[in-house]
């Protein structure tokens, strides 16, 4: 490989688990003096529930604990490292400025259940976040309160139930389309539906003919995912919630690639009832290695009451919880949300305004179609339509030497590349789902195309430096197999 | 614009590319009639200076000594903690799919679940969930599973938004939730349990320390729940105490779940939290969330994996054991950092500091008389005032004390009963000024 790549070769440092550094006796702590007379819980407790001493637990200096998540960073690649196109998740770049406001000590400090009049900062800015979502959306109220994207699924989905009970019967089905996010599913199923899977057409979107074939009045709701996970836009969206609603259905979107739609279109304006929100997709707020997250869900009136305890509401006396929600689904979690998170997408709305929402949108589409142009010659495309924000190619070209998705995904890991995500949607055989994000630079862009038509052609020339990629790594290909046949979930002394 | 590198130097040549003229251009890719025709109505954007200053006004606010805990706990965190969160490598990365460029996050979970392990007495826990309430709510769903049966016990004395979540959750599968009173040492009924347990009870919910601050004795609802073919389910929102309290695991507990917030992730008004959720290994295919697991390289070096896969919703779909799709993984990485930091000697340390000073706090205020529950505690507790909180709490407030949580708002028989939590962030100072001010108030109002 030539110097060109953002993959070079560099010390890696290896480093135990912390089961097995320290010694006893070893300290990281400071606590502050005992200023009361010790107190024995020994002579306070009944003695059966008093913890004697316990084996395998750390016991590190502070320098130690540092070198040993610094270590552990290093292993790690994230979008600060280089290009992240995992498809479907919108690495987009996390401002380091929202990190900062975060933690400043009056959000950071702020106890759930102090008294409203002391904490009416937080609760404006959950009140206009909530606003904001709902001008971006097209929606009429919006709740703050879900963890991630499956909760809001869920949150959506028992309104949704809670609100056909009302009209007399919660109804038996969902109909989900094979190019529909992978937790909808399971949502649908937590909520005691069951799942009728609607295939899409040869464009890779939904036909109203397909949605007429399986509409009934047994169908509580679609679920839909808008743009596709295909990277299309179901272009069919009103006349087929149009055919949902005269059957007494309800539209759910799935929002998750909302990243495509801010200032050029509405969901809300498409017939959809319930939309969430990926706060840590669309509006920047970093993905922590998997969470947290925030899915906030926006509804059209007539679901608002139904919406969880408690909603922001602003008299008089200025912004208060309001808990009288007879109605209400009640609570999926704790308090309020995850309130870092939602500082975060606040600070990025107020940053980006209006018109920079819409370029990002906007350059998304174009970094993604720039992609799908430049790969095609190189990676089946089975749906060779202007994309959205991402574009899905597969293994097809290159399975006939014996290399798969997979091969490549590891392969790309060399060039310095974070891999797309792989054999997802499961519409594709072999998928590769590239969502480049407008986090990046044309030169980056060009890189990764040069790195993918390179890989193309080791595939035909050497397809086991494929296979036994990757190679620059600190470990090589791990066997997930025996992971999964001899699970191994903890350390033991 | 300077989190978008592509600036209109570089769109000419791109847009060529693809066949489009102008940027606006791509607009035309959806359908003319969806086509937004003004622009967004949110603020114009504001510089980075003006951000600051804007969000900096909104989170000023008078400093106070608080007394609030409820289910989330104000302890001092170590700077080691964040610094090592800051770590973009951590922060910016996503779920580890791709576990090559993912070691340092797999194997971080792999260390919070033993140490989940090794605190509870349980034999596997999983990567965490969102938070301790929907932990409780994802543990009476995997006892449903496990034992197919419609009844489920949850004592009144565990966290009132545990159980009302566990509602929502459960609200489509009808179960049957059943509350158990609590007697006048502020522990459980057992004696209720016992008398309405049944063969069709799959499971029995208990938080220990309870929501009132007080202790439960596990051993014995195991034993009337097993005794059904029930599972015991063990509630922990105040984890500190498993420094100093015997493990809900080796006093029969089936699954433990509980909040991880007290390990080093701010109060941040409510979230983001950590929930985590451990079991016995034989329930391991029922069970909710990720796992991380140990496995090889092509080279035989040890490395780590997402793992027990099978149970989850990106492969199972609509059977998955649930519908998460990640975890918590960065305040997961918190509670490690932190637990790594005090160490188990630390830790028990740090769970003493809080146990003497609320024995002081008790003491001070038991002087006057005013304690509700005489069971023992950890580090919260339950005053009776002999005015309603609702007149008494802002008065304290005008004074700069937040005086604890009125449980009027979840238990209505409790129409004067305030749960006060000290940690190691009150001073021995800042209680007494406490019982003097609330003495003072309480007097003034007579």
């Amino acid at each position: 490989m030539k110097e060109q790549w953002p993959g070079a070769c560099g010390l890696v440092l290896e480093e135990p688990l912390i089961f097995e550094k320290g010694a006893k006796g070893r300290i990281g702590y400071s606590l502050p003096r005992l200023d009361v007379d010790e107190a024995d819980p020994g002579k306070i407790w009944p003695s059966k529930l008093i913890r004697h001493d316990w084996q395998g637990f750390p016991e590190m200096s502070e320098v130690e604990v540092v070198r040993h998540f610094t270590h552990l960073a290093q292993w790690n690649y994230g979008v600060d490292s280089g290009f992240y196109p995992l498809g479907s998740c919108t690495m987009k770049y996390n401002p380091k400025v929202n990190e900062d406001l975060a933690r400043l000590p009056g959000f950071s400090g702020a106890h759930p259940y102090q008294p409203e009049e002391i904490t009416q900062g937080a609760l404006r800015l959950m009140y206009d976040l909530q606003n904001f979502l709902c001008q971006i959306g097209g929606m009429d109220q919006v709740t703050l309160q879900p963890s991630a994207g499956a909760q809001g699924e869920l949150t959506g989905m028992l309104m949704i139930r809670a609100y056909l009970t009302d009209q007399g019967n919660p109804r038996k089905k969902v109909l989900v389309p094979d190019t529909a996010h992978g937790t909808n599913p399971a949502s649908s199923s937590l909520c005691g539906y069951q799942v009728i899977q609607v295939k899409s057409n040869e464009r890779g979107i939904l036909s109203p003919q397909a949605i007429e074939e399986k509409m009934d009045e047994d169908v509580a709701a679609l679920m839909i995912t808008n743009p596709n996970t295909l990277g299309l836009f179901e272009e069919h969206i009103c006349q087929i919630a149009e055919m949902v609603h005269q059957k007494g259905g309800q539209i759910y979107c799935d929002g998750a690639n909302l990243n495509a739609l801010m200032g050029l279109s509405k969901v809300g304006d498409t017939g959809v009832d319930v939309l969430h929100f990926n706060l840590h997709k669309t509006f920047s707020t970093p993905h922590g290695g998997g969470g947290p997250g925030a899915g906030p869900v926006g509804v059209k009136d007539h679901l608002a009451r139904y919406l969880p305890v408690p909603i922001i509401i602003k008299d008089r006396e200025g912004f208060r919880f309001d808990y009288d929600r007879p109605q209400s689904i009640g609570k999926v979690r704790s308090f309020y949300g995850n309130f870092g998170i939602l500082v975060r997408a606040y600070a990025y709305i107020l940053s980006m305004g209006p018109a920079g929402l819409k370029r990002a949108s906007l350059v998304a589409l174009l970094n993604a179609n720039y992609l799908r142009v430049k790969l095609k010659d190189f990676y089946f495309l089975p749906y060779d339509f202007p994309c959205m924000h991402e574009c899905v190619f597969s293994d097809r070209l290159q399975s006939q030497y014996g290399v798969t998705a997979l091969d490549i995904a590891k392969r790309l890991m060399d060039y310095g590349f974070h891999p797309p995500t792989i054999y997802f949607p499961l519409v594709v055989h072999g998928a590769l789902m590239i969502e480049p994000t407008e986090s990046e630079a044309k030169e980056t862009l060009d890189q990764f195309i040069a790195a993918m038509v390179q890989i193309a052609q080791e595939a035909q020339t050497d397809p086991g430096l494929l296979q036994n990629a990757p190679h620059k790594t600190k470990v090589s290909r791990l066997d997930e197999v025996l992971a999964n046949r001899k699970p191994r979930l903890r350390w033991k002394p | 614009m300077r989190y978008i590198p592509n600036a209109e130097n570089d769109w000419g040549e791109m847009l060529q590319a693809i066949g489009f003229k102008r940027l606006e251009d791509l607009i035309n890719i959806l359908p003319e009639p969806l086509r937004l025709k003004e622009a967004l109505d949110l603020p114009s954007p504001l510089a980075e200076m003006e951000l600051v200053q804007h969000l900096l006004s909104l989170s000023e606010g008078k400093k106070m000594i608080s007394f609030l805990g409820a289910g989330a706990y104000d302890h001092f965190i170590p700077a080691v903690v964040d610094h090592v969160l800051r770590k973009s490598e951590f922060y910016t990365a996503y779920t580890p799919y791709q576990p090559e460029v993912s070691q340092g996050t797999l194997q971080a979970i792999f260390e919070f679940q033993t140490l989940i392990c090794q605190l509870t007495g349980m034999e596997v826990a999983n990567a965490s969930v969102y938070d301790g309430a929907s932990a409780v709510a994802e543990g009476v769903l995997m006892a449903q599973r496990l034992k197919g049966r419609k009844k489920c016990f949850l004592a009144r004395s565990v966290h009132p938004e545990s159980r009302i979540v566990t509602r929502t959750y459960t609200h489509p599968w009808a179960l049957e939730l059943k509350e158990i009173p609590y007697t006048a040492e502020g522990s459980t009924d057992l004696n209720a349990l016992r008398n309405q347990i049944d063969g069709e009870t799959s499971a029995v919910v208990l938080q220990q320390p309870n929501f009132f601050g007080c202790l439960e004795d596990l051993e014995e609802a195991a034993a009337i729940a097993h005794a059904q073919g029930a599972l015991l389910i063990v509630a922990v929102v105040e984890p500190l105490s498993l420094a100093l309290l015997q493990p809900p695991g080796l006093l029969g507990a089936d699954i433990v779940v509980g909040e991880g917030q007290s390990f080093g992730n701010a109060l941040s008004f409510g979230g983001p939290y950590v929930g985590f959720f451990a079991s016995k290994e034989s329930f391991l295919r029922a069970m909710p969330g990720r796992l991380v697991g140990e496995t090889v390289d092509r080279e035989g070096r040890r490395g780590f994996v997402l793992a027990v896969a099978t149970r989850e919703q990106h492969i199972r779909r609509e059977k998955a054991t649930s519908n998460i799709c990640t975890n918590q993984a960065l305040c997961a990485l918190a509670v490690l950092v932190y637990l790594a930091t005090l160490g188990k000697e630390g830790l028990k340390e740090l769970a003493r500091i809080n146990f003497s000073k609320c024995e002081y706090a008790k003491k001070r205020l038991g002087e006057l008389g005013r304690l509700r529950f005489s069971g023992p505690t950890f580090n919260e507790f339950v005053v009776t005032l002999d005015q309603d909180p609702q007149f008494i709490l802002p008065k304290l407030l005008q004074q700069g004390i937040i005086g604890g949580f009125p449980l009027k708002k979840f238990y209505p028989e409790m129409e004067r009963e305030v749960l006060v939590c000290i940690t190691e962030k009150n001073s021995r100072e800042n209680i007494d000024r406490w019982v003097e001010v609330l003495g003072n108030v309480l007097k003034e109002a007579k």
